[in-house]
């Protein structure tokens, strides 16, 4: 298992360093190179939205779940005070009341 | 570790990386501290929890591999999924390629190994281009090393402490949430231009879409879907959208 475990590190380094473990000389083509700047908010927001609306692999098909409201009064709280650690607050603040205390 | 290098932890960037992490770090302890309970809930023994923490360094790919460990899979399965949950990481790479290139390899890998979502967002959010004078390309890596910094040890305290009470903190509660906010912060953050926003919203119903797909192919999938439309767009309507500011 241990084996397993400093192989599963060595998958870090290599796929977080992809593209830099070698230093031979080439250059990323133009279209590329415009293209990354939609990708970080392509990526989080290809991890986040299914984290919001899917359970156990399904869309979900009520209203009633804690995490629509959370992410919404998040982006609420996001775009009017600019502040990431709100958003975490505030968002958690709706989400476990509706969780833990209405079973959302 | 490269953080204890003088000329990085010494410089004002480094600082800045640090404090612009900071309002995420509660979010990255919440996802860490149940990765924590999650590894130790599966059936994970205590050290080899501690073990994948310490080393391994990657959320997602941990929770994909437990199972597997658990069940006894063939060790080149582990890392096999281990590589395609962290596909998107390989895209970053390609981004962060001309920032860090200057530098030997042995620290390249190292950066490259701290640096995981979070960490990649802000420093390309902060430096739109990659550094052309030596104090410039110092400037950025000292960022990049105080960013990585808090988050490495937010993610450590936090996971460990996860594994210290798992079983007091069940994963019902849904506490890793949390984490899930805190992205969202970032995101909306990010949402600067409108093809931006496209490229948001192109991404999110993609990787609903394609969620079937195995090893968390649908984020890779819908990177590229994201971007090809946004490239696409840019050419039909080029006066919506330069640079962003």
């Amino acid at each position: 298992m241990f084996g397993v475990i400093v192989g599963l590190s060595a998958v870090t380094v290599v796929a977080r360093s992809f593209f830099f473990l070698s230093n031979q000389d080439w250059q990323l083509p133009h279209w590329a190179q415009r293209g990354l700047q939609y990708a970080p908010i392509a990526a989080l927001s290809a991890v986040v939205v299914p984290e919001i609306v899917m359970s156990q692999g399904a869309f979900i098909t009520t209203w009633q779940d804690a995490r629509l409201f959370a992410a919404a009064a998040g982006a609420v709280i996001y775009f009017s005070k600019r502040d990431v650690l709100m958003t975490i607050i505030g968002g958690m603040a709706v989400y476990l009341p509706l969780h833990l205390g209405l079973g959302f | 570790m490269m953080f204890l290098a003088p000329k990085l932890y010494q410089h004002p960037e480094f600082k800045i990386g640090m404090r612009e992490l900071a309002p995420q770090a509660l979010g990255i302890a919440a996802w860490g501290l149940m990765t924590g309970v999650s590894m130790v809930k599966a059936g994970m023994g205590l050290w080899a929890s501690i073990a994948m923490t310490l080393l391994v360094f990657a959320g997602s790919s941990q929770l994909a591999a437990i199972p597997l460990i658990v069940a006894g899979a063939p060790a080149w399965v582990i890392l096999v999924t281990g590589f395609c949950v962290n596909l998107r990481f390989v895209v970053f790479s390609l981004h962060l390629r001309p920032y860090l290139i200057h530098l030997p390899r042995w620290e390249r890998l190292l950066h490259g190994y701290v640096t995981a979502d979070i960490s990649y967002v802000l420093f390309t959010k902060r430096f739109h281009h990659p550094g052309k004078t030596p104090e410039e390309q110092l400037n950025q890596e000292a960022y990049l090393a105080g960013n990585d910094c808090l988050n490495w040890g937010s993610w450590m305290v936090a996971s460990l402490l996860g594994i210290a009470l798992a079983n007091f903190i069940p994963p019902s509660w849904g506490l890793g949430f949390a984490g899930i906010l805190c992205l969202l912060g970032i995101q909306c953050s990010l949402a600067s231009t409108r093809l931006r926003m496209v490229s948001s919203a192109v991404a999110g119903i993609a990787a609903v879409t394609a969620y079937a797909l195995p090893l968390k192919l649908n984020i890779v999938v819908a990177i590229a879907a994201a971007v090809i439309l946004c490239l696409s767009l840019e050419r039909i309507k080029p006066h919506i959208q330069r640079r962003p500011a």
